[in-house]
């Protein structure tokens, strides 16, 4: 499965991985492997993968009083109070995903949310565990045993740069940091870490985060599909991207008071000249309507551009985001003016909810948009579009 | 020659009539944007006329004005509508054809196997895989690596897949085969 704009490897199958498939590595590089060994490559989907998560996401909700929905593909649900055996608990809910989707999953229960992404980590790769792997009910020594043979960056919270200096100070595995002293990981590290400690000890410190906490900022950027040199192609595309943003930005009721604006040429064509540059631009007032932002992010793009460079990539950034309720008063306020864009935006907004994406788009966004990415290989959106519904033979 | 039906008069044609006769007005050029303030003023006016007594209370605590907007003309002063204590929610198709939401799969028919349970070539099939599959039911099925529709028999040990069509054989699984049943259909949408 290649990242958007088919750039490089992001998810692979066991099969392609024994082939030697890297994480990341660029497509264009294993032209020959594919070649070779007939490896099929296919464009993201992501209205697919946001369709069959939310189906999944939705079952697993059911079976549960309170579930933190933690990425695409992985959420937490609380089993506090649950008077049942676990592991069957778990069998059945895996068991209901497959059936109803067909998608398959894996289950990690455990006293704390890291032991729990342990779980959920012993779940996935040791098939003895078929799919279910709760620790909670394990005796201490045998959980002792398992952690031993864990990997210590396979911890939820360690990434790299901790796990190497944790190698530093003599630890290696999961029972390594679990049998830490937390206040000697304090004087190595942030108070993260500690919690992480603690967790694996068994005390939970991390709560189910059942709402998601409104993002501090919201950026939208992409590779184009080929080199744009016309500013004309890159107004379009800072449009185009200042709209999806815009969108979020309403969709989680915030305001925002500056926009960040930035293009860039590619590093990976060496030959080309190389130019990168960004624009930050504050707003006279906090606002969510798109034909402002688009205009500010505009004016900020025509002072960063230089003729003469093939971009590779725009994006834009909105920050110093503020919920819509908390406002600021400004001595320029035209109430009026507002609330006619605020209706225009609900208005935009529910049409192309109910009509479609890009629905009522705004004209400088472009009709052909030659810069947009490639996506030459993209699964049909089965589930979300009526006219690539799946073929059954009969 | 024949009468052409192209041209001439066409009923309901030309300008809007009055509903009752109307007349010219001159006012001074220099004063027409004040009057035409005023008109618009009165145009868009409180339409809710409050009691006198309260009126002088009103000057003084200046209450939000709501102003309802009137129209000109072209009001129809009819009889309203009987329906509108009956307004309800409209129907919903979601509701009525789905019954396990995230289990729920459309497919489009390719081939004329089933023709004989009503499912033709063209037609999509609403899909739920929570239902089980049960002898005699229609379902989708995983052979080979390609989905087919077919009816699903299951009777003493003998596993089947029935077509609808003379024309078609049955596939019938030995006990080494395996055959997934990828979802039990439950609906036909067809277009006529």
């Amino acid at each position: 499965m290649l990242s958007n704009n088919d750039g490089c490897a992001v998810a692979r199958s066991q099969e392609a991985k024994v082939l030697g498939v890297k994480m990341g590595e660029p497509w264009f590089q294993m032209q020959a492997l594919a070649k070779k060994h007939s490896i099929i490559a296919l464009s993201s989907n992501y209205t697919l993968y946001a369709d069959m998560s939310n189906r999944m996401m939705t079952i697993l909700g059911k079976h549960s009083p309170s579930q933190e929905v933690y990425s695409i593909d992985e959420c937490f649900l609380s089993l506090n109070g649950f008077n049942t055996d676990l592991t069957a608990y778990g069998q059945a809910i895996r068991r209901q995903v497959k059936c109803w989707t067909g998608l398959p999953v894996c289950i990690g229960i455990g006293p704390t949310k890291t032991l729990a992404k342990l779980a959920n980590h012993l779940a996935k790769k040791q098939p003895e565990w078929a799919g279910v792997c709760d620790l909670g009910k394990l005796p201490e020594y045998t959980l002792n045993d398992l952690l031993e043979r864990i990997e210590v960056g396979e911890v939820w919270g360690v990434g790299r740069r901790i796990r190497e200096k944790l190698a530093r100070l003599g630890i290696n595995t999961a029972l390594d940091l679990k049998q830490a002293d937390v206040a000697f990981i304090g004087g190595y590290f942030s108070i993260v870490t500690q919690r992480t400690v603690m967790e694996l000890q068994g005390v939970s410190l991390l709560q189910l985060e059942e709402i998601t906490p409104a993002r501090q900022q919201i950026m939208c950027s992409r590779s184009f599909g080929l080199p744009v040199t016309q500013l004309a192609d890159l107004q379009q595309a800072i449009i185009s991207y200042m709209t999806r943003a815009a969108e979020k930005l309403r969709r989680q009721s915030s305001l925002c008071r500056a926009v960040h604006v930035f293009i860039r040429t590619s590093p990976f064509r060496q030959k080309d000249a190389q130019y990168s540059q960004g624009l930050t631009v504050t707003l006279p007032k906090a606002t969510c309507d798109t034909l402002k932002l688009s205009q500010t992010g505009l004016w900020g793009l025509k002072r960063i551009y230089r003729s003469g460079y093939r971009y590779a990539k725009a994006g834009v950034i909105l920050m110093d985001l503020a919920p819509t309720e908390m406002r600021q008063a400004s001595l320029f306020m035209d109430h009026v003016a507002d609330k006619s864009t605020r209706q225009l935006m609900q208005t935009i907004d529910s049409i192309n909810q109910r009509m479609g994406k890009d629905a009522v788009f705004l004209a400088g966004a472009g009709m052909e948009k030659r810069w947009q990415m490639k996506q030459g290989n993209k699964t049909p959106c089965y589930t979300t579009e009526w006219n690539e519904l799946a073929v059954v033979r009969c | 020659m024949s009468k052409s039906n192209w041209g001439g008069q066409r009923a309901g044609a030309g300008r809007k009539r009055a509903a009752e006769p109307t007349v010219t007005v001159r006012i001074p050029v220099s004063s027409k944007e004040t009057i035409m303030k005023l008109v618009r003023h009165i145009k868009t006016a409180p339409a809710v006329r409050f009691p006198l007594s309260l009126e002088p209370l009103l000057l003084t605590q200046q209450p939000a004005l709501q102003f309802i907007p009137r129209m000109s003309y072209s009001v129809r002063a009819g009889f309203p509508s009987p329906a509108d204590d009956y307004v309800e929610k409209q129907i919903d198709l979601n509701e009525e054809l789905i019954q396990h939401r995230e289990a729920t799969f459309f497919l489009r028919v390719r081939g004329h196997s089933m023709i004989g349970a009503g499912i033709d070539d063209g037609d999509e099939l609403i899909v739920d895989r929570a239902i089980m599959p049960e002898h005699n039911r229609i379902v989708v099925a995983a052979v080979d690596n390609e989905l087919t529709v077919k009816r699903f028999y299951q009777r003493n040990g003998v596993v089947k897949l029935l077509a609808e069509n003379p024309q078609y054989p049955d596939i019938e699984f030995k006990n080494e085969q395996e055959m997934v049943i990828w979802g039990v259909v439950t609906k036909v949408i067809k277009s006529v």
